[in-house]
């Protein structure tokens, strides 16, 4: 298939670069239950990456491997070209790796501005008590971060919720929040959680627009999971397909397409 | 500039002007926009240096003298600014409205053959793109925002700070080309180019001389008596004659700052943070306020309801008097000040009108009720009567004179005389040079001692010498009857309901009069709410048997108030629908400005006016739409038909 160093050149004319990470051969297990079995499949530097399957596929699970929130029992997650041991989430966002949620996980109470400001909180270097008086180079820190988050904000065009409270913003917001929030960590790697669940057509087109956006701006690899196949189709340069915790499909979206397996499997067997 | 000066001295162009104040108050703010979550500034003397910077690439580039650029993109001082180096290079800057779709825009670009086009953003850019085909004299594209613009073909593609930067190192070979086309400027020379929306037909190419602005600005400025201390909010459309004068025209007279908002949807937070003294707004904006205001105080807590009602009605009474420094009792006086530490300070703040000093309405007429409630808060607004080929200006209310029925006075240098007709016509300095290759229809406007005809009705008040303005004189028709038909008289009595987002009157030529109503979604929704009425869509809520109950009464009330006019009363409205959809600009039912083009209007909606005069109670009808992005689409509904009760006349009976 694919060359493991050299990348490619996608239809738009974009080149993706080597392996960025890479699932050697991932099994996950919850008691007896076995979420995902045998998996492997890489991701490339500047990529849109979409995993996809229908419910219960073990789609989500794959994320939290990826982002170390689940240890796998066999197999092996390669990032940047070590073999990476078992870590906690927060060493995984000092790596580089930020993500969203399937269910908005935004403090609700805080204001957009606050809220972004956190994903800046792996950058932030003084300590507690520098911050809380304000003294030395805390006060510069912060006005730096600041800048980013503002930038972020800027990006997303949500500069006139800035202060709002998350709580009183729509669904379609608080999701576009949650991205500015993950972007403002910098990531290498930004993993999301169903991006466009339960959005009407108008913020789906926003939010893909932000999302190729941002991997166009900022070069930032995308992995995704996402169940409207037309939004998946649109936007991902490869797509794994899942289908009770194995991989039945793995390439571009026109080879996924036309992918016998995958078309039973995900799409429906027509009985003609 | 050696040759003799007239009016304004040694400053005969923006650019000029530009150069005295960055020399005489370098260090003031001259533009200040927010970004980043902060105001961001600019002194006059580095607004200087930006705009020789872009001045300098743009020769670069190979701008000739003469040559148009088109200016496309929201309020921001970098737009600004190209339109003042556009002017320093001899060029003639045309802003173009940046909400226009890609039809409209193809239009205008290859009327003036723009060879250069500054826009702000990828939008833009793909607008442009999508018709350079048409455009023969068109070559290059500078864009300020790079976002998303990175794989595309930069042949022909600049950005905004590479041509600046271009223009800072070729400063030593280029600046005495730059100062060399500076010097030639002069009272005569065109300083910008505007599009009129156009009611009817295609836009027209106003070419204003420095002479019309400087002259405009300065009696206007002299007139309010602004000063460099004055804060504006530039949020009104660029293409716009107004913003050109407020924001370039008087800001660069009297040097004062301009303040541009950060995106369109924050624009009310940043009108509260700057707090303007001077602010412009067409009656829209001061509506939708209002309509706001009520809506929340609607959902406030008794207390705050009663206290708001009650220390209105004193505002009501007393505000506009102490405004007009007419007695007011003492009584009055102590109530008004409870009143304004308790309801209208906070308000005003609320509305970023604090520090207001002179606040402008004009483009359409205003409610009373509208004007009165700004007014009793001791907001001092007035109205304006102007129009793109007079360089804004023909009359304005003076202070203690300002009713919401008159438009005011001449302005400084301007004549006015009413021919037989009725039409007004004026005269003054800031009358247009022409429309831009369209002789027959300059000819058709301006006479040869320089009198414009302006296409409005009205006459002149005997006892105050305020002009009035009845209806565009190409509407005002007669009935079958013989009487008087003014739609839009009527049309602005029915708008003036919060509920009532815009309407049109028919009745030329015939025996009475009907008309379309469309139905603010804000107010109506909002009432809707409150009173548990579900509706999914504009549509749905439009055609509800509560919503036509109520209009109906609006419309039954201004028939009363019609009737009063023994010269309109013809014009009561016999039968009325609802629209299923807004009147759209982007349909071409409205201009860019919201002014209803009847015409097309008349074309499009022909099955439904047939209904209205045929006496049938439904009617089904299919529109023709077009979405933002220039897709189109249809709509189709059954609407209702209603008949309203009309008042008896005076003098002799209506015919039910």
């Amino acid at each position: 298939m694919l060359d493991q160093t050299e990348g490619y050149v996608t239809e738009d004319g974009r080149q993706i670069g080597g392996v960025v990470m890479e699932m050697k051969n991932i099994t996950l297990r919850f008691g007896g239950v076995v979420a995902i079995k045998d998996i492997s499949f890489d991701i490339r530097e500047g990529e849109i990456r979409a995993i996809i399957g229908p419910n219960g596929a073990g789609k989500s699970s794959m994320l939290n491997v990826i982002s170390g929130f689940y240890i796998p029992q066999e197999g092996e997650v390669w990032f940047r070209g070590s073999k990476r041991p078992p870590t906690r989430p927060y060493e995984v966002a000092q790596q580089g790796i930020a993500r969203t949620f399937q269910n908005i996980a935004l403090f609700e109470g805080m204001s957009v501005l606050d809220n972004v400001m956190t994903g800046r909180l792996t950058q932030m270097k003084s300590s507690i008590f520098h911050q809380a008086l304000w003294r030395g180079k805390a006060e510069a820190e912060e006005t730096a971060n600041r800048e980013i988050a503002e930038k972020i904000i800027d990006f997303l065009e949500i500069q006139h919720i800035r202060k709002t409270p998350v709580a009183r913003l729509p669904y379609g917001l608080k999701k576009r929040v949650e991205l500015a929030r993950a972007l403002a960590a910098e990531p290498k790697l930004l993993l999301l959680d169903e991006p466009m669940a339960g959005m009407n057509v108008e913020e789906k087109e926003d939010m893909c627009r932000f999302i190729l956006d941002v991997n166009d701006e900022f070069g930032t690899t995308i992995a995704l999971i996402e169940h409207d196949m037309g939004v998946v189709m649109d936007l991902s340069d490869r797509v794994v397909v899942m289908d009770y915790g194995k991989k039945i499909g793995d390439g571009t979206p026109d080879e996924v397409r036309a992918n016998q397996e995958v078309i039973d499997a995900y799409l429906g067997v027509s009985h003609d | 500039m050696a040759q003799s000066m007239t009016g304004a001295g040694d400053y005969q162009s923006i650019p000029a002007l530009l150069h005295r104040n960055a020399s005489e108050f370098g260090d003031s703010p001259a533009y200040r926009e927010k970004e980043f979550g902060i105001w961001q500034s600019w002194t006059w003397s580095q607004t200087e240096k930006e705009i020789e910077a872009l001045a300098l690439g743009l020769i670069n580039m190979g701008v000739a003298e003469g040559d148009f650029i088109a200016i496309i993109g929201r309020n921001r001082p970098y737009m600004y600014w190209s339109m003042v180096a556009a002017q320093m290079v001899g060029a003639v800057p045309v802003p173009l409205y940046q909400d226009a779709v890609a039809e409209e825009m193809a239009y205008v670009l290859s009327h003036c053959g723009a060879r250069f086009v500054i826009v702000q953003d990828q939008e833009q850019v793909d607008k442009v793109i999508e018709v350079q085909d048409e455009l023969h004299q068109f070559e290059h594209m500078i864009y300020l925002d790079p976002r998303g613009l990175r794989k595309y073909d930069h042949t022909h593609l600049h950005q905004y700070s590479h041509v600046q930067d271009q223009g800072r190192s070729a400063w030593d070979e280029l600046h005495t080309e730059l100062e060399a086309r500076q010097a030639k400027l002069t009272y005569d020379s065109t300083c910008v180019m505007l599009y009129t929306s156009g009611t009817t037909g295609k836009p027209k190419g106003v070419v204003l001389s420095n002479r019309n602005v400087i002259e405009s600005a300065k009696a206007s400025s002299e007139f309010d008596h602004l000063s460099r201390d004055e804060e504006i909010l530039a949020y009104l459309p660029m293409a716009w004659v107004g913003d050109f004068i407020f924001s370039i025209g008087q800001a660069y007279w009297t040097g004062f700052c301009v303040n541009c908002p950060e995106s369109a949807d924050t624009m009310m937070t940043d009108l509260r943070e700057i707090g303007p003294t001077y602010y412009f707004a067409p009656p829209r904006v001061f509506e939708t306020q209002l309509t706001n205001v009520m809506i929340r105080m609607e959902d406030a807590g008794r207390l705050k309801k009663r206290l708001f009602d009650h220390y209105m009605a004193v505002a009501r009474r007393v505000g506009p008097k102490i405004l007009d420094g007419e007695p007011v009792g003492m009584g009055d006086r102590i109530a008004y000040a409870l009143g304004n530490m308790l309801i209208y300070g906070p308000l005003k703040n609320t509305l970023g009108f604090t520090n207001i000093r002179v606040g402008y309405t004009a483009g359409e007429a205003i409610g009373p009720e509208i004007f009165d409630f700004y007014r009793a808060l001791g907001i001092n607004l007035k109205q304006l009567y102007g129009q793109t080929e007079a360089t804004v200006f023909i009359t304005a209310q003076p202070d203690g004179q300002v009713r919401s029925d008159t438009v005011g006075v001449p302005s400084p240098g301007v004549e006015i005389k009413i021919d037989d007709n009725g039409e007004v016509h004026y005269r003054s300095p800031g009358v247009f040079v022409e429309y831009y290759k369209n002789a027959e229809s300059t000819a058709g406007t301006k006479d040869a001692e320089g009198w414009v005809a302006t296409g409005d009705a009205g006459f002149i008040e005997q006892d105050t010498g305020h002009l009035r303005i009845i209806d565009r004189a190409k509407d005002v028709g007669k009935m079958a009857s013989g009487g008087m038909f003014a739609p839009k008289y009527v049309e602005n009595k029915l708008k003036f309901y919060p509920n009532i987002l815009e309407a049109v009157v028919f009745g030329n030529g015939r025996d009475r009069c009907t008309a379309f109503i469309n139905i603010d979604l804000a107010a109506v929704g909002n009432w809707a709410e409150r009173n548990n009425i579900a509706y999914a869509s504009y549509q749905e809520l439009a055609g509800h048997p509560e919503v036509l109950k109520a209009i109906q009464g609006h419309v039954e009330e201004v028939n009363a108030s019609v009737a009063e006019d023994a010269m309109l009363s013809d014009c009561q409205v016999h039968r009325f629908v609802v629209l299923h959809k807004e009147l759209d600009a982007d349909d071409g039912e409205l201009t860019r400005t919201r002014k209803v083009r009847r015409r097309i209007i008349e074309d499009k909606y022909g099955d439904i006016i047939t209904a209205l005069y045929d006496g049938s109670a439904q009617v089904s009808t299919s529109t023709e739409v077009t979405y933002e992005d220039g897709r189109k689409g249809a709509i189709s509904a059954t609407l209702d038909i209603r008949d309203a009760a009309v008042a008896p006349v005076a003098t002799k009976m209506a015919a039910e």
